[in-house]
């Protein structure tokens, strides 16, 4: 299987370049957030011109990790159903967001703001998170710290395998496949 | 008659819980292995590929095999030469939060589904259910089930007419919307029968015999063959991203109904099957 190399954060002409189903290994700066970050996220978005915490051009990896061994950065990390954040998405990549990696189909909603800003929807293998968590070179709780495993968390990753699940054309890999 | 206390409950929770977590179960792990060097699909053949390497690494360095850990489901089945001293359960939140930490557990758990969605920090509360059987001696079946495939898992109340037909449409409509989301290759467990409440539980505790075991109802069996065989049909494949492996295995328990019901449900698992039943 051949793979692009991707660096992040992803810029909007590499995000062109992209076609659903084509395989990537993902390099450098991933932002992890799930459920409830997204609700806090959205509502503080809501209110100022651009992401804060340095999102804007960014990726969000829909996951919560599980604790790190001593010595270790991560326990295991992966993909959570990522149509659960559709509510938030759309806001998210027209305030600046650039990419989301997580699994499953995702709403009519988003495959138009993928569109409409030139944004990518990567789908990661869930329940290989023992290997995924080798990827990670890099750890940093950025906010949220109350939501426990689902507080937002900066994390550099190397070669972390995916596949383009929504191009910027709002080509979806799912509906190849049917 | 065996007596079965609160600490047979807690031990095997403490003892059993962590392992679990990490190793894959042998029947599932060897699913996986066949799987992957019999699929066709070139992506879905590097997921497997991807599941097998993920198998074997949080085997070896005792790293949970999914970070959606934390959730457990105990079912305590009683024989009847098997007598019950109080509350069995009265210590399994504590052997939880315990296990949960000394294996590095993500807390998974919220206190109120509605009104209060702080995580309660310990993995507390276990999940529990009681099920009064003729075979004889007791068992605790234990499951670390993930979030994502019991969303994507359905109960749905038939026509009693619709009869196996329905029950065969019902497993595949929700194969067909869900599987992607539920970590596919699925294990799909199928409750049919008892009530609107029970059916769910039902199917869960169908999940619990191991692929290698065959069903001793040889009308279940053929079900499970005939459902596999419709579920990889399908060609949505691991992850849902195409292929021959859409299921790995088809579990199936049927029960007695009320005159007008036929209770389905359809309870996914994805590939990191963690359940074991301990003799206690």
């Amino acid at each position: 299987m051949n793979f692009k190399q991707i660096q992040l954060p992803l810029s909007k002409a590499e995000a062109r370049e992209l076609k659903a189903g084509d395989a990537c290994l993902l390099s450098g700066v991933v932002y992890v957030l799930r459920d409830k970050g997204h609700a806090r996220l959205l509502e503080e978005a809501s209110k100022a011109t651009s992401l804060p915490y340095g999102l804007s051009g960014q990726t969000i990896f829909y996951s919560a990790p599980t604790p790190a061994k001593a010595g270790r950065l991560i326990g295991a990390i992966g993909p959570t159903v990522a149509s659960r954040m559709d509510f938030a998405t759309p806001t998210l990549l027209a305030k600046g967001l650039t990419a989301t990696i997580g699994m499953g189909p995702r709403s009519e909603e988003v495959h138009k703001a993928c569109k409409e800003y030139s944004s990518v929807y990567f789908v990661a293998t869930g329940e290989a998170a023992a290997l995924m968590a080798q990827c990670v070179v890099s750890e940093e709780v950025v906010a949220y710290d109350d939501l426990g495993p689902e507080a937002l968390r900066r994390i550099e990753v190397k070669d972390l395998p995916v596949f383009v699940g929504i191009d910027v054309q709002g080509n979806d890999i799912y509906a190849l496949e049917a | 008659m065996r007596t079965i206390n609160s600490y047979d409950i807690s031990s095997a929770v403490l003892m059993n819980v962590p392992h679990l977590a990490a190793v894959l179960p042998k029947d599932v792990y060897d699913a996986l292995v066949a799987a992957r060097d019999n699929e066709s699909s070139e992506r879905g053949r590097f997921i497997l590929d991807q599941l097998v390497r993920n198998a074997d690494l949080a085997r070896e360095d005792h790293v949970p095999i999914s970070q959606d850990t934390g959730a457990l489901w105990a079912c305590l089945e009683v024989g009847p030469d098997v007598e019950l001293d109080g509350d069995v359960f009265i210590g399994v939140n504590e052997a939880m939060a315990s296990a949960s930490k000394s294996a590095r557990l993500r807390n998974s758990i919220v206190r109120d589904a509605l009104f209060d969605r702080a995580n309660t920090g310990n993995n507390a509360p276990v999940i529990r259910e009681m099920h009064y059987t003729d075979r004889p001696g007791a068992r605790l079946q234990l499951m670390l089930k993930d979030g994502g495939s019991d969303n994507a898992s359905r109960v749905v109340m038939l026509n009693p007419n619709d009869g196996k037909q329905g029950v065969i449409d019902a497993v595949l409509d929700c194969v067909r919307d869900q599987a992607a989301n539920a970590c596919a290759p699925l294990v799909v467990g199928v409750g049919v029968g008892l009530t609107f409440d029970k059916v769910g539980t039902l199917a869960k505790r169908a999940l619990m015999r191991p692929f290698d075991v065959p069903s001793a109802h040889p009308e279940w069996e053929e079900l499970e063959q005939e459902l596999l065989a419709a579920i990889n049909a399908t060609g949505i494949g691991p992850a849902g991203l195409g292929g021959d492996t859409t299921a790995l295995a088809v579990r199936v328990m049927c029960a007695p109904c009320h005159i007008s019901s036929l209770p389905v449900a359809v309870n996914l698992n994805g590939s990191a099957m963690r359940r074991i039943t301990v003799e206690l």
